[in-house]
């Protein structure tokens, strides 16, 4: 009798459990630093503190259990390092997750204050060419900030105009606008350091830009680059929790694919036999 | 003329903008600044015209009662729920139409159109995306078998980076000795991602890149046309 296929009901059931009981009961797993996250974090850890910096969130909620964590944890380095921080988005929910993630980070560093330590310049459509007008001047792409309020009143923008006197560019990016259009002007053009974060699916497509001509600095790829960066912080928080999960995971998927082996071999040599 | 007079204006365009990649001064640079801003003003536009188009395709299908018709009220309603909160007491950043709905904020501790965003959109777009996890699990028990020496290399390749992207692949390999450190999983999957990996991403991206060099002079100098719709 040939070996019966699993239903894949098993699978789902399996992959829950998978992911559901590591996030309740914490096992712990080793999580080592690669490259490209250990060189994201040098590019902020050595930017002299007052330095500005420009943070583009080109992402939705969509991408949130993935991206959120690494964003929060890059943000927190830069106030830990004293970074004046300019957001941007290049995606309209963008402004929800900067939004998001200052109001969780407001509480821990109450000393925060908008519009002299950062500023949320908000959404603009035009991907690419808004990046490019960025680079002539800011002012003409945000005359004003994403409460309305004009940029040239806020004392972090003062003697801001393009992206020379911008010390890092970091975009966490989901797709197009993102991170490779980022690299494209920001880096390739007006020779700024850019880093930042993906989605694990679509690191493949923006590594080959992390090369000796340093288009780009570090990338974090998936939830497992964002644990990384939790470690390196010392602030163990969502992604560090995350990767036991995801760890067990890709372990079910793994012993399903050597179960899916067996099966098609045990039925091609039955095949064979008869 | 109807034809030819947008050929025309792209093909000025084009080539203005081209030519100020390679001399950026005056008049170029100061009319490839003046089009950007064009752009970003039309792009704002293009806004407005998704949202019109939004609602008269999902009208349409509400009225001829296509299949599942009904869901399709639940994407107009949900549209005009998230346009109305959002005019009427603002966002969080920003005043409504009604002020900052202070009463209502009391209540639901936000602003009606951040109560929902955050616990209505942001749960229903994380559960669309880590339902992926469970088809990929399908997916991944139906396709990776090792049929033909191609698929066996990628099964090996899909299995190495899987466990090298995870805690597990330290886990695994973590006792290796300083002289097999390169035996270490996520040593391994560096290296794939790194090499094969970014070798062919590469060639695909070079490709992509004449492509889309191609197609631009095409449109430039108006040998392409399909973008002013018809053949």
């Amino acid at each position: 009798m040939a070996a019966k296929s699993i239903d894949r009901r098993w699978i789902y059931l399996f992959i829950f459990l998978g992911v559901a009981f590591p996030l309740i009961f914490v096992i712990g797993l080793p999580i080592e630093i690669t490259e490209n996250t250990q060189m994201a974090y040098d590019l902020i850890d050595n930017t002299p503190a007052g330095s500005h910096v420009l943070y583009s969130f080109d992402y939705d909620p969509a991408s949130m259990p993935e991206l959120h964590p690494m964003a929060k944890a890059m943000v927190r380095h830069s106030i830990e390092k004293k970074h004046k921080i300019i957001f941007t988005a290049l995606w309209p929910m963008g402004v929800q997750m900067i939004d998001d993630i200052m109001e969780q980070l407001s509480t821990e560093y109450p000393d925060l204050v908008y519009g002299e330590d950062y500023v949320n310049l908000g959404f603009k459509v035009g991907g690419i060419v808004t990046i490019q007008a960025m680079g002539k001047n800011f002012r003409s792409v945000f005359p004003t900030d994403a409460n309305g309020k004009k940029i040239d009143k806020l004392p972090i923008m003062n003697n801001i105009e393009n992206y020379n006197n911008i010390s890092y560019i970091c975009s966490f990016s989901a797709g197009a606008p993102g991170i490779k259009e980022w690299v494209q002007i920001g880096n390739d053009v007006y020779k700024r350091p850019v880093t930042g974060g993906v989605t694990g699916v679509s690191a493949p497509s923006i590594l080959p830009y992390v090369n000796e001509q340093k288009q780009l600095t570090g990338l974090l790829a998936g939830l497992k680059a964002a644990a990384e960066y939790e470690k390196l912080i010392g602030a163990p928080a969502l992604a560090t929790a995350g990767m036991d999960a995801q760890s067990l995971a890709h372990l079910i998927i793994i012993i399903f694919i050597v179960i899916g082996n067996i099966n098609y071999w045990r039925n091609k040599k039955k095949k064979g036999d008869k | 003329m109807k034809r030819t007079l947008p050929l025309i204006l792209a093909m000025i365009t084009g080539f203005i903008v081209l030519i100020s990649d390679f001399i950026p001064h005056w008049p170029f640079g100061m009319i490839t600044s003046e089009i950007e801003k064009w752009f970003l003003i039309i792009s704002g536009f293009a806004l407005i015209l998704g949202q019109i188009n939004l609602i008269k395709v999902n009208v349409n299908k509400i009225r001829f009662k296509a299949e599942g018709w009904q869901y399709f009220i639940i994407t107009i309603a949900s549209f005009a729920i998230m346009v109305l909160f959002g005019a009427l007491w603002g966002t969080q950043s920003n005043v409504g139409l009604l002020g900052n709905g202070t009463k209502i904020v009391e209540v639901i501790g936000s602003k009606p159109f951040d109560y929902l965003f955050d616990n209505v959109y942001q749960h229903l777009q994380a559960t669309m995306f880590s339902l992926l996890a469970f088809f990929i699990a399908s997916a991944a028990y139906r396709a990776f078998i090792a049929r033909t020496p191609e698929s066996n290399l990628l099964l090996i390749a899909a299995i190495l980076v899987m466990l090298g992207n995870t805690s597990l692949g330290s886990f695994l390999t973590g006792w290796l000795p300083e002289n097999l450190d390169f035996l270490h999983l996520p040593n391994v999957s560096q290296f794939i991602m790194k090499y094969p990996t970014t070798a062919g991403q590469r060639a695909i991206m070079i490709g992509a890149g004449l492509g889309l060099i191609g197609s631009s002079l095409r449109i430039i100098l108006g040998i392409e046309r399909s973008y002013l719709g018809g053949n």
